[in-house]
């Protein structure tokens, strides 16, 4: 902030303008950074793939054999894929700050960029972006594999599980959902990981908020407290936007779900950002 | 190396100062004065302990009298179940035809049929005071009935029996663990069964025959506390109907009370004991699980035995009604939080020195590199080892105490209760060496701490969650790290009792030991590549 002073001011006319031109110099600026390093393009390459193969493994493994009930979500199944990908996104996420913080580099950065909220957005944008593309891409390769898959192993739409298609309305809001899901969990990470910023306690907080609420609901026996768990955790409840079937025994509804998933990612930034603004680099 | 560089020791202290006690000094000190790491530990001893009170806190039984009446919780909820001579809870319900027999002999009899009935196909059929009535003709798996010779009529006495099941072909059960097989296939009167069982002292041995005449030997058993009298004759016993299914929406289960009749013929006595009159007894005909049909019909030398309930241990973690609500495994559901923690300090342990570049000065003091990778290994194992155990002891003490305050904790013997605590600080430990050298390989931290997580962690969510089919959840967790929690299970599956045996009941594909070693594997691969990588790379 010291250095904000050096800073010439603009004009209160072109205050405005100003900000505008500051918020597109730090997006091109952390897009600089992001696509010339190796680690991102990589991370972002594993994210898809990771999520297709996991997806297509899983539904691999799942026959349906013939004479017997298989009350499974079929679409649900083809994106077991977005559980392990997830973790890839919140490794490039968290090190999209905590690189910085490692590397001394972040004195430089909020040196050339004394707004750090801008900072903070423009690599939120950044990244975010980067994983809804690459998130797409798995999305849909899981989709595919899924569409290819099922139908051979006893899934077909005589028994009821017609063909996946992106067509059918909650179908395709599983997979729009669990873009915007990997997208969150990008948001929540790069939070976590400003407000802690060192990269190995970060990536464990956002994998402890993530898989501990699961865990814990299994724990409980009791209905009512079971539900609570899984209502309010991250996973938990994110990842009911992937339920096509069933859904009144859903412990939330898909959108709601999702919207806790986008209300913990809200608060990690804004803690995030705080701290930003209030310590030393 | 660079050893070279180093300025020479004094005399006199040069001999041992590259030993390895110092290099282990060296990595103890570096990691006790980082105040970060010290405060990792601490925060998961603390999540452990806290997890495993709140999961037996949150929880207690709530009941209402038969027949109506106000709405009770806790302590006085909790049944009462018969303890074997193991000290295992039992289900100890079937109908015995009996004397009381002293000294030694035998008993010898002929089965010729057995027959039963099944609960209604439509479970909202109408039911009567006992539940559905038993009205389909069949018979389950684990229908039997034999010879038994027990030290008497309680429940949860010591006995020994030979039987003919109505799937399993015949056994020779003891004790209500032990389960031995004997001829396999079914009973007819086409086909029919000669079962024996033979009293010396302490010692019961089981035969059987399929002639009456050639006889093999199935097993021998000792009861320790055998009284002199014992209490021997035919039995007939059917567990209930106890369909449990998992689908990918979680369990559901169907089913009631089954029962059983066995025609016997042919019963003869030998050695010491006279001929004398048959009593019938329906033992534990009370419990809520059996129909209380039991009964004898009895014409010369020919018995027809109908009897319903089980002779066997108690299957913990099915939500039935009397089942216990807890094993001690329960109060370590903290050891995930726990293993995160540790993964985070055990990575940093080594990534930190790269990232400041004190790995130079290390090697550089101590240029032996496998040494230190070695101490590392060790400081952080060891450490991780004694807070884990500090937390799990806590976590098992006061979870069972807050456990059996409102609900059922399942009771377990010393030795199954140290192998579960000690065996999650090993895992904790494990876990950490496994950080440690996959840190080392990687050198960056997010990467290393990432990979162990969820390569021991999701596996497990994603086994118990009900997330994957029951086959993929089996594979999951015998092939991946996440095996090694299988040291955590408390309770052993029970061939002899059909019940639903999956990860998420708290049953786990892999021997205890075996599941750990499946994790001690992959920590040996990854910390050999480091030892490797350390010593090839420049640092």
């Amino acid at each position: 902030m010291s250095h904000a002073g050096t800073v010439a001011q603009p004009r209160p006319a072109v205050a405005m303008n100003a900000q505008l031109t500051g918020l597109r110099d730090a997006l091109h600026a952390e897009w600089t950074k992001l696509r010339t390093t190796a680690g991102p393009a990589w991370l972002l390459a594993a994210t898809v793939a990771a999520t297709v193969a996991a997806s297509a493994t899983v539904t691999a493994a799942v026959r349906c054999p013939a004479g017997s009930a298989c009350p499974v979500d079929t679409t649900k199944l083809s994106l077991t894929g977005v559980e392990i990908g997830q973790a890839v996104v919140a490794i490039l996420a968290v090190l999209a700050i905590s690189g910085e913080y490692s590397s001394g580099m972040m004195r430089i950065t909020l040196t050339a960029m004394p707004r750090r909220i801008t900072v903070l957005a423009a690599k939120a944008a950044v990244v975010g972006g980067l994983v809804l593309a690459a998130g797409t891409a798995g999305v849909l390769g899981s989709v595919l594999a899924g569409r290819l898959i099922l139908p051979g192993h006893g899934f077909t739409a005589a028994r009821g599980f017609p063909l996946l298609s992106l067509g059918d309305g909650p179908t395709l809001r599983a997979a729009a959902g669990s873009v915007l899901y990997l997208g969150l969990i990008a948001l929540l990470s790069l939070g976590v990981a400003t407000a802690v910023r060192e990269s190995a306690v970060a990536i464990g907080a956002v994998l402890g908020l993530l898989y501990l609420f699961p865990l814990i609901a299994a724990a409980f026996t009791s209905p009512h407290w079971h539900r609570h768990a899984e209502q309010i955790g991250p996973m938990t409840a994110g990842l009911a936007i992937q339920a096509t079937t069933g859904l009144r025994s859903l412990p939330i509804q898909p959108w709601a779900g999702l919207g806790v998933l986008a209300a913990w990612s809200a608060g990690a930034l804004i803690i995030g950002g705080l701290l930003l603004r209030l310590r030393d680099a | 190396m660079s050893a070279a560089t180093v300025t020479p020791y004094p005399p006199g202290q040069q001999a041992g100062r590259h030993g390895f006690a110092q290099v282990l000094h060296a990595e103890w000190t570096k990691f006790r004065t980082v105040r970060g790491w010290v405060i990792g530990l601490l925060v998961a001893v603390l999540v452990m302990l806290g997890l495993g009170v709140l999961t037996a806190g949150a929880q207690s039984r709530s009941c209402q009298h038969v027949g109506g009446g106000p709405l009770r919780t806790g302590r006085a909820c909790v049944p009462t179940l018969p303890v074997g001579p193991g000290g295992e809870p039992v289900d100890d319900s079937f109908y015995f035809v009996r004397q009381p027999l002293a000294g030694n002999g035998s008993l010898t009899v002929r089965v010729t049929s057995l027959t039963g009935l099944l609960p209604p196909a439509n479970p909202n059929a109408p039911s009567g005071p006992n539940g559905p009535a038993a009205t389909r003709p069949g018979l389950v798996p684990w229908a039997k009935a034999g010879l038994i010779i027990t030290g008497g009529t309680n429940q949860g006495s010591a006995y020994a029996a030979m039987m003919v099941t109505a799937g399993h072909g015949v056994r020779m059960q003891d004790n209500y663990t032990q389960d031995t097989a004997g001829e396999p296939g079914a009973v007819s009167a086409a086909s029919p069964r000669w079962l024996r069982l033979t009293r010396s002292g302490g010692t019961i041995t089981g035969y059987d025959s399929a002639d009456g005449t050639h006889w093999t030997q199935v097993g021998a058993v000792h009861l320790t506390g055998l009284p002199s009298t014992v209490q021997a004759g035919l039995f007939t016993t059917s567990p209930d109907d106890d369909v449990v299914s998992q689908s990918f929406g979680g369990t559901s289960s169907s089913g009631g009370p089954t029962q059983a009749t066995a025609v016997f013929g042919q019963l003869s006595r030998s050695g010491t004991w006279p001929a004398g009159t048959w009593t019938g007894d329906n033992i534990g005909g009370s419990a809520a699980k059996a129909s209380g049909a039991g009964a004898y019909h009895q014409t010369g030398n020919r018995f027809s035995v109908t009897g319903s309930g089980d002779i066997a241990p108690v299957i913990a973690g099915h939500g039935n009604e009397g089942d216990p609500d807890f094993t001690i495994t329960d109060f370590l559901l903290g050891t995930f939080a726990g293993l995160i923690a540790v993964v985070v300090v055990a990575t940093m342990f080594i990534t930190a020195e790269y990232r400041r570049g004190l790995i130079r000065t290390t090697l550089a003091a101590s240029p032996r590199r496998g040494r230190v990778l070695a101490a590392k290994a060790i400081v952080v194992g060891s450490v991780t080892f004694v807070a884990g155990l500090v937390a799990a002891t806590a976590a098992v003490i006061f979870g069972t105490k807050l456990g059996n305050k409102g609900s059922y904790v399942f009771p377990v013997s010393g030795l199954t209760e140290l192998r579960v605590i000690a065996g999650a600080a090993a895992l904790l430990a494990v876990t950490a060496v496994l950080a440690l050298a996959l840190g080392t390989v990687l050198r960056r931290s997010a990467a290393a701490v990432t990979i162990v997580i969820v390569a021991i962690v999701l596996p497990y969510i994603l086994a118990v969650g009900s997330i994957l089919p029951v086959g993929v959840s089996d594979w999951l967790l015998r092939i991946t790290p996440a095996a090694a929690f299988a040291v955590q299970q408390a309770v052993p599956q029970y061939p002899q009792v059909r019940a639903l045996y999956s990860p998420g009941s708290g049953y786990f594909p892999l021997a205890p030991w075996a599941g750990f070693a499946v994790l001690c594997g992959y920590a040996v691969v990854a910390v050999a590549l480091a030892a490797v990588l350390l010593r090839r790379r420049d640092a």
